[in-house]
């Protein structure tokens, strides 16, 4: 494949009317321009076939589940939704279904939507680089990461009534569901709720006030915001699993 | 003198039915290599011209592309499926079954568009997170990034309305798992918290709108099965529109400034 170094290519190709962007420092700066067809062209094309031939294979050795007709007299045991919707369904051990099941997919998808409108800063920009975004890109891994240990636990460990099962022990022995689970006072738990989200968003200006010059009022508390509502998805995952506790805020109309 | 090759590849070449559709020689040259990508709807998706850095395999690993790659993949697979599925609770497992015995190569047919629609989940997730690593959606990328998203979603609705379609056990309880959670929204689901502002009950909320029933049922497998194969595509397709033009608009992939 002959892929030439093609500098003067979009002068060559198209003959310049008077005037053009010739001189215009975008195109002085693509010094190490190269043309698509061939040279990203045949990449494509053998990015396409190797997936074809992946995916062929896969489709010719393993068949796709088929079980036994719909039957809704007959709950399965237990009823998994869809790999990727498991995580959500992993979480509705540790929240109610409200929250589990709408306000964190919104917050989810409303929070990677903002990312942009948060971090607008330009440095390591096109490149792959961990030390010079750790704050961002150390985020935003913990929550990819997050998304996928939860799937993981959700489909390859839960059993029957949605016990954890390993992948040694078997499904006919069955585990109770029963637990001792207790919950926060209101008196209790408002405080802390309050204390976690105020001092989440008091402590990092006072510690790092560049942080707060830099992003401005609403960045930052968006920012801070997110990454809060973020970690406080595991804490109350651990609060539960160390400290049976099932909901942290009781109130007559929702509980948390 | 021309040989017998030359002189027929001459003929073709030169016929007005060859000129008709080819508008250029494939001689290889600079002008030819642009007259290739510009004089050709499906890649004048691209410039005619990528920075060198652009090519790199290792910044974008194609996963943008061949998530739209494997988009078109379920599209034809999902045509072909359509010819042998009838998305009423009666008859829709009898055609599961139809087509893993008696349509050739149906089950692999199948096969291809689930595994197709579980990798393609897999490398839009994965296109993310490069689209992050490399700080790709900053500004001026900023709303493509937010079509991004959309178009996430989008993929895994296209993925869980399909879900319900083979109307077995792992459908149906799959599907009616996910849309319980429907009826647990705040305010317009008839469990969710504040139900009562409203007056969401289990014949008005949010989940009888998804399912047309308080159960999955044939309402339900018709909706998704719409949805499935017209709704979410045009939203996608439109949503594709926009996320590709804007790549252009937005200066072409991010490079290193």
């Amino acid at each position: 494949m002959d892929s030439t170094e093609v500098a003067s290519a979009p002068e060559a190709a198209k003959a310049p009317p008077a005037g053009s962007r010739a001189g215009a420092p975008e195109r002085s700066a693509s010094s190490a321009a190269a043309t698509v067809f061939p040279d990203l062209v045949y990449k494509e094309f053998l990015a396409a076939l190797l997936v074809s031939i992946l995916l062929l294979v896969w489709a010719l050795a393993i068949n796709a589940p088929l079980l036994p007709e719909a039957n809704p007299g007959k709950t399965e045991n237990p009823a998994k939704a869809p790999w990727y919707f498991v995580g959500l369904q992993e979480l509705l051990v540790y929240f109610d279904p409200w929250i589990a099941g709408v306000g964190i997919p919104t917050l989810i998808i409303v929070g990677l939507m903002a990312i942009p409108y948060i971090d607008t800063s330009h440095n390591a920009t096109g490149r792959y680089t961990l030390g010079e975004r750790r704050l961002a890109i150390g985020h935003f891994l913990f929550g990819f990461a997050l998304w996928w240990v939860l799937i993981v636990i959700g489909e390859f460990l839960r059993g029957p009534n949605w016990q954890i099962y390993w992948p040694w022990q078997s499904w006919l022995v069955p585990k109770s569901a029963e637990e001792k689970l207790w919950s926060f006072p209101w008196w209790l738990g408002l405080p802390l709720l309050a204390a976690y989200f105020g001092i989440g968003l008091w402590l990092p200006r006072r510690r790092w006030p560049w942080l707060y010059e830099r992003l401005g009022k609403s960045r930052y508390a968006s920012a801070i915001l997110f990454t809060l509502l973020l970690y406080s998805v595991p804490i109350k995952i651990f609060l539960r699993l160390l400290l049976r506790v099932k909901y942290v805020l009781v109130t007559p109309w929702f509980n948390i | 003198m021309m040989s017998q090759n030359q002189r027929l590849r001459q003929a073709i070449t030169t016929s007005q039915l060859y000129r008709s559709i080819f508008r250029h020689d494939y001689v290889d040259s600079l002008r030819n290599r642009a007259l290739e990508v510009t004089s050709n709807i499906f890649l004048h998706l691209h410039p005619v011209t990528i920075p060198r850095h652009a090519l790199s395999v290792r910044f974008t690993f194609c996963l943008g592309g061949l998530t739209f790659f494997l988009f078109l993949v379920e599209t034809i697979t999902g045509l072909l499926l359509m010819f042998y599925y009838r998305p009423v609770p009666d008859y829709a497992y009898i055609d599961m079954k139809t087509l893993e015995y008696a349509a050739q190569f149906g089950v692999v047919l199948r096969n291809l568009h689930r595994w197709g629609a579980h990798l393609m989940v897999v490398t839009v997730m994965l296109h993310m997170l490069r689209v992050f690593l490399t700080g790709s959606y900053r500004p001026p990328r900023e709303f493509n990034w937010v079509v991004g998203v959309s178009l996430l979603v989008m993929t895994l609705l296209l993925s869980f309305t399909g879900y319900l379609l083979p109307w077995d056990q792992l459908a149906f309880w799959a599907v009616t798992v996910g849309t319980n959670m429907a009826a647990a929204t705040p305010f317009i689901g008839a469990e969710g918290p504040f139900h009562e502002v409203l007056g969401a009950q289990p014949l008005n909320d949010v989940r009888f709108l998804l399912l047309g029933d308080m159960k999955v049922g044939s309402n339900a497998l018709l909706r998704f099965y719409v949805l499935h194969c017209v709704g979410l595509p045009l939203f996608a397709i439109v949503a594709m529109m926009v996320h590709f033009w804007r790549v252009r608009k937005d200066g072409g992939i991010s490079r290193p400034l």
